[in-house]
């Protein structure tokens, strides 16, 4: 396969990725004020994402990496264009990561709201900007003939795109749901499967329709036909019927991996609609840049398709195995991460759980 | 155009400096301290000695808060150069993003994913596995700053590309990965790094022993940071004035500047310290203290090299380049290489010092000693500022050394107004982590370390 296409593919594997991991993690964070009954909840419930938050925020940055390095006219366009929803992403996020590590560094209950609010925010903001950037991509924004960004951050806004970025929330607080169901016992866990059927239906609906919208506006804006864009989206629209029939038959972890694959086509359904285009460009739709435009040359490619090709396995087996650690379910013990007195540091000890 | 008024590059720049040395507060002590957190548990593995345990939770929950902001502060490196510097992005993402996706794939996700397992797996994984996950942690994080500083080494001395339609390709990624300006620096910052873990371990170590309490404890690991930064930073010292050399041959004029040599000498000597001398129109300091020959032996290997001046660099590069202004800021460069090698000479001296008196069993006695060591945990941040100040500024006015201007490398499209909510969102931002974090590591480094724990509870479910 044409190295430009593969590179195309893998950065939108790596943006699936990023949905389908940090969401469930966004999720939790979204459902911080709305689940928990006291301190303890909240507690195991940033407990279950706590070792693998920071890997996942990992796929955005070599999602970021690798666009620079593969296209980076790309990376430049659309970095420097979208300038003012990224440093609102950036401030999201770094509010929230470090919400993550201060909160349990002091007891005082103002201290734990502060940060349990940085975290919701961000957690709720960062999906948000990205919902509406991806959408954009496909809806298109004003390009010069440059192929520099000409509009403003307001341009980036408009209805498609904005009830883009609130399905995308929508649909990670539900992953976040089925997440914790999985992950919890007792009564939290009750509470979040309850959760996640309640959501399950509004969720369904309106992704679904986001996803047959980003369709119409393939066909409308970036020269498409309906086919193959209505394959992802009509393979997502059926994840989302199975989450609802799974949540509804209280099959926990079925129910998630529903969620998760229903995340990763909303994000293939748009890369699909946006083919042969990297950033279509609205209202004159010549400046759009190409795969092929905004590529890096041949060599380059070449490179870091090797590099690829060993370290994604590598990466997938060691966050695979991470997430195989960490799969007891959480609720009543005390906090993990303690060291055990009298534990003999010679002895061989078996992973628990 | 008046003398005040500032330039969308000059914000871009201002954002950029101000963000990357926030950045690089973190990094250094991420490098050092994660290594000397490995050897503790590894310590504790082999003998069974609680202390070292205990020891390595201690430090272990300083490397969490540091690390934690390192990451944050990151993004916004790597989200930056599209936003800011879209034109340098386009000509030189054909070879400097290689590195930079290599780093997240080889190294950021190892990191990022073993910490986790490090912090939750206590009770999860068995003590041998445990143990390796901190040692993988360090490997990662020496692998980032190996292809982040081949990136960086690229804008000072670029190798293995060609031009083709005004941007930059990757022709061979050995030369890339092999850049001799790169393996230089990657040594130095790693010593660095382990600079910085070592002296702060040594300061917060000594201020408990200061405070007359865990004295079994931290004297250890006081210990530990004295057999580490002893050796460290005598090398760095060589290795560092090494790294100087290969600046020379790749940026002469960056050396120059920072000597405010305006002309060229046969033998040049090394300023100390001057007053005055630092621009065209008053090439002479009022006041010198010069140690004859010494720059020669610095910048070329030998008592006797000529080293080139300012005046004749300029008057070279305009005819290769064009008429143009290319001399960097020669007080910021001049200074800022003073700070950080005079800095250098400070901690290997406090180390030294610190060795000889635990040697004599006299450390912890010695208040005056203990309180420096707590002072001298500035030193290696203040000292890798400088550096980056100077690896920056003294590169000046090129953003890439000779193909690209930082004048011409800005985003077009973005407004003075732009970058400049921006900046302020960062400084603003930054200031309150920047205290929030100094409060948190201030209080964690003060703690009694915890006593071990009973575990309670039932086993845990597992979830399929």
């Amino acid at each position: 396969m044409d190295l430009e296409i593969f590179w195309f593919c893998l950065i939108g594997v790596l943006w699936g990725g990023y949905f389908v991991l940090e969401g469930f993690d966004f999720g939790v964070g979204i459902l911080l004020p709305v689940l928990p009954r006291d301190e303890r909840e909240r507690s195991t419930m940033l407990q279950t994402i706590g070792p693998v938050w920071d890997g996942n925020e990992v796929w955005l940055v070599v999602a970021g990496g690798a666009t620079f390095a593969a296209f980076p006219i790309w990376y430049a366009t659309m970095f420097s264009g979208f300038y003012l929803a990224l440093l609102l992403v950036l401030v999201f996020l770094i509010v929230r990561v470090v919400s993550f590590e201060w909160r349990e560094k002091s007891e005082d209950p103002r201290w734990l709201t502060t940060w349990r609010w940085a975290n919701t925010v961000g957690s709720i903001g960062a999906p948000f900007v990205w919902g509406v950037a991806l959408a954009n991509l496909v809806h298109g924004v004003p390009l010069d003939s440059d192929g520099n960004y000409s509009g403003n951050i307001l341009d980036l806004f408009d209805a498609y795109t904005v009830l883009a970025g609130l399905a995308t929330v929508a649909l990670f607080a539900l992953h976040g749901a089925t997440f914790l169901a999985l992950r919890t016992t007792g009564d939290l866990c009750a509470r979040a499967a309850a959760l996640a059927r309640r959501l399950s239906i509004p969720v369904a609906i309106l992704l679904g329709g986001v996803l047959a919208w980003t369709v119409a506006v393939g066909v409308d804006r970036n020269d498409k036909d309906v086919f193959p864009p209505v394959l992802p989206a009509g393979l997502g629209v059926a994840a989302l019927v199975l989450t609802v029939i799974l949540v509804m038959r209280r099959r926990s972890g079925w129910a998630f991996v529903a969620t998760a694959v229903a995340t990763a086509l909303w994000v293939a359904t748009i890369f699909t609609t946006l083919y042969p285009r990297v950033l279509v460009s609205h209202p004159s739709f010549s400046n759009s840049l190409t795969i092929s435009g905004a590529a890096a040359a041949h060599y380059a490619l070449s490179v870091i398709t090797v590099v690829a090709a060993i370290f994604v396995p590598v990466v997938l087996l060691y966050q695979g195995w991470t997430y195989h650690v960490f799969r007891a379910r959480l609720g009543g013990e005390p906090p993990a991460g303690e060291p055990v007195e009298g534990l003999e540091p010679r002895a061989a000890g078996s992973a628990t759980g | 155009m008046t003398p005040y008024a500032v330039t969308t590059v000059d914000l871009a720049r201002a954002q950029f400096a101000t963000t990357s040395i926030y950045h690089f507060i973190f990094v250094p002590l991420t490098l050092g301290l994660a290594p000397l957190v490995a050897i503790m548990q590894t310590t504790w593995y082999r003998t069974g000695v609680d202390a070292w345990l205990r020891l390595t939770r201690f430090f272990g929950t300083l490397l969490l808060i540091n690390f934690a902001i390192g990451v944050a502060t990151g993004l916004v490196q790597e989200f930056q150069f599209g936003m800011n510097w879209s034109v340098y992005s386009k000509f030189v993402g054909g070879v400097f993003g290689a590195p930079l996706a290599i780093e997240g794939l080889a190294a950021f996700f190892l990191e990022a994913t073993f910490l986790g397992l490090w912090i939750f797996g206590w009770d999860r994984l068995s003590p041998r596995l445990h143990l390796a996950t901190i040692w993988i942690v360090t490997l990662g994080t020496w692998l980032s700053a190996y292809f982040i500083l081949v990136a960086n080494s690229w804008m000072q001395h670029p190798v293995g590309y060609k031009m083709v339609d005004g941007e930059a390709q990757l022709t061979d990624v050995w030369a890339l990965l092999s850049n001799e300006f790169a393996l230089r620096a990657y040594l130095h910052v790693l010593l660095v790094g382990l600079t910085t873990g070592s002296i702060v371990v040594l300061g917060v170590s000594c201020w408990h022993l200061l405070r007359g309490r865990n004295v079994d404890l931290f004297r250890r690991s006081a210990a530990l940071a004295l057999i580490v930064a002893v050796p460290v930073t005598l090398i760095n010292l060589t290795v560092g004035n090494r790294f100087g050399e290969a600046v020379t041959q790749a940026q002469a004029m960056k050396i120059a500047a920072a000597e405010a040599l305006w002309d060229t000498q046969q033998p040049a000597g090394f300023s100390m310290f001057q007053i005055g001398g630092f621009s065209a129109d008053d090439p002479d300091p009022s006041f010198s203290i010069t140690i004859p020959r010494l720059l020669s032996y610095m910048a070329a290997g030998s008592f006797d090299a000529k080293v080139e001046g300012i005046n004749q660099l300029q008057a070279q590069e305009q005819k290769q380049y064009g008429k143009g202004n290319y001399i960097p800021n020669v007080e910021v460069v001049y200074w800022s290489i003073r700070v950080m090698a005079y800095l250098g000479v400070a901690m290997l001296l406090v180390a030294g010092v610190g060795a000889w008196l635990y040697r004599r069993r006299r450390l912890e006695k010695a208040r005056w000693y203990l309180w420096t060591a707590i002072v001298a945990t500035a030193f290696p941040f203040i000292a890798a500022t400088a550096g980056w100040v100077l690896t920056e500024m003294g590169r000046q006015p090129w953003i890439v050394q000779g193909l690209l201007k930082t004048s011409q490398a800005n985003s077009p499209n973005v407004s003075n107004a732009t970058i400049g909510a921006s900046l302020g969102v960062f400084v603003v931002l930054y200031v309150v982590l920047g205290v929030v974090d100094f409060v948190l590591m201030r209080r964690y480094a003060r703690l009694d370390p915890p006593p071990l724990r009973q575990e309670t509870g039932a086993a845990p479910v597992p979830s399929y």
